[in-house]
């Protein structure tokens, strides 16, 4: 089934992307693989930015141990309808255990961006805002709108979370903003930036 | 001293902050254990998996975890054991093992027959403890690899350590 009503949404990612991020220094960002990792990359690459290049499925459980090892940071976790479908048990165990400092937005274009634009789930039936609120987490969105989305920032940078947004965005083929590939760099620039140590 | 509270012992040593489970009868004194501990977040899972990524977010956050899980478990995880690797992000795993001892149910036996060699594969360094009286060093010796090493490792527990289940028969 081809539904390709995601080629006119407004929002457009790399706008959303550097609207969360830019200027939050202190905020500590997870990306899941593919778009997202090029996505946190194009809004400025920083040492607290950790872009995955692989471990599909896995951004949400790991903003889930970030934010509960440093609860007094802002954690967002940006990733993408395919990755977040791929770990969508994981929405149900960030709701058991309530990180109040944990955001997940993922940017719901509805396609598999990285392998040929093939429609995900969300092009045709699942509501992943839905899922996130059915799963128990408190806070919860579907934006689709400048105006939604503009209400919607102070909420996933600064409210009591865990909160959880599906952002409609654009399906676009976009530039690569590669982010650095070696996985031990970005760990260590991570924890040195973060805590001081490798 | 039970098994089991060599391996909290051993964590309560080396200060580990985060536990990541599926709920597991074979661990289900430590998990209980773990989640009475104040330092420690025990933390439910949906998926083994999902545990993997969890540690190593929590790495990133200067906290050391543990995952513990049941053979079956490990089949879950292998895609995702590719992030600890390449990543060197430390892993310590207790896998507590089905279908080797007074197995009732068949189905267990494919995965406990093959989880070493698909953590072998995966890039885990095992071990397996046989006798309760060795859990403790080869327990320390699991999160030395991990947190000294910036390893992956696995304990593997043998089911003889656990009581037989035998669904009522």
């Amino acid at each position: 089934m081809q539904d390709t009503r995601s080629d006119t949404y407004p929002l457009q990612r790399r706008d959303v992307v550097k609207r969360l991020t830019r200027g939050k220094d202190d905020l500590l960002v997870i990306a899941g693989l593919g778009s997202t990792a090029w996505d946190i990359t194009s809004a400025g690459d920083r040492d607290l930015n950790f872009p995955l290049w692989g471990a599909m499925g896995g951004a949400i459980s790991m903003g889930l141990g970030l934010a509960l090892a440093q609860p007094q940071r802002r954690v967002l976790v940006i990733t993408g309808d395919g990755e977040t479908l791929m770990g969508m048990g994981s929405l149900a165990s960030v709701a058991l255990q309530g990180p109040q400092n944990l955001s997940i937005c993922t940017f719901d274009n509805e396609r598999y961006g990285e392998t040929g634009m093939q429609m995900t789930h969300t092009s045709a039936k699942t509501d992943l805002a839905a899922v996130a609120a059915a799963c128990g987490i408190a806070v919860t969105g579907e934006v689709r709108t400048e105006d939604a989305l503009e209400a919607a920032l102070p909420i996933i940078l600064e409210a009591a979370g865990p909160v959880y947004h599906a952002i409609k965005v654009r399906a676009e083929k976009l530039d690569f903003v590669l982010p650095p590939k070696d996985g031990e760099h970005l760990k260590d620039r991570f924890r040195r930036a973060l805590l001081g140590v490798c | 001293m039970d098994w089991w509270k060599q391996i909290f012992a051993a964590f309560k040593k080396a200060d580990i902050g985060q536990v990541a489970y599926v709920p597991d009868a074979g661990h289900a004194a430590l998990i209980d254990a773990c989640i009475a501990d104040q330092d420690i977040h025990a933390i439910a899972l949906t998926t083994e998996e999902e545990g993997v990524a969890l540690l190593a977010g929590a790495w990133l956050g200067g906290v050391r975890g543990a995952l513990l899980m049941q053979s079956s478990g490990v089949g879950n995880c292998i895609n995702m054991f590719s992030l600890s690797s390449t990543c060197r992000f430390p892993l310590p795993v207790f896998v507590t093992m089905r279908g080797q001892w007074q197995e009732f149910n068949p189905w267990q036996h494919a995965m406990g027959e093959s989880a070493q060699r698909h953590l072998e594969t995966a890039g885990l360094q095992t071990r397996t403890a046989a006798e309760a009286s060795e859990v403790g060093p080869l327990t320390t010796a699991t999160l030395d690899k991990a947190f000294a090493d910036g390893g992956m490792a696995a304990l593997l527990l043998h089911q003889s350590l656990m009581p037989a289940k035998t669904f009522d028969q």
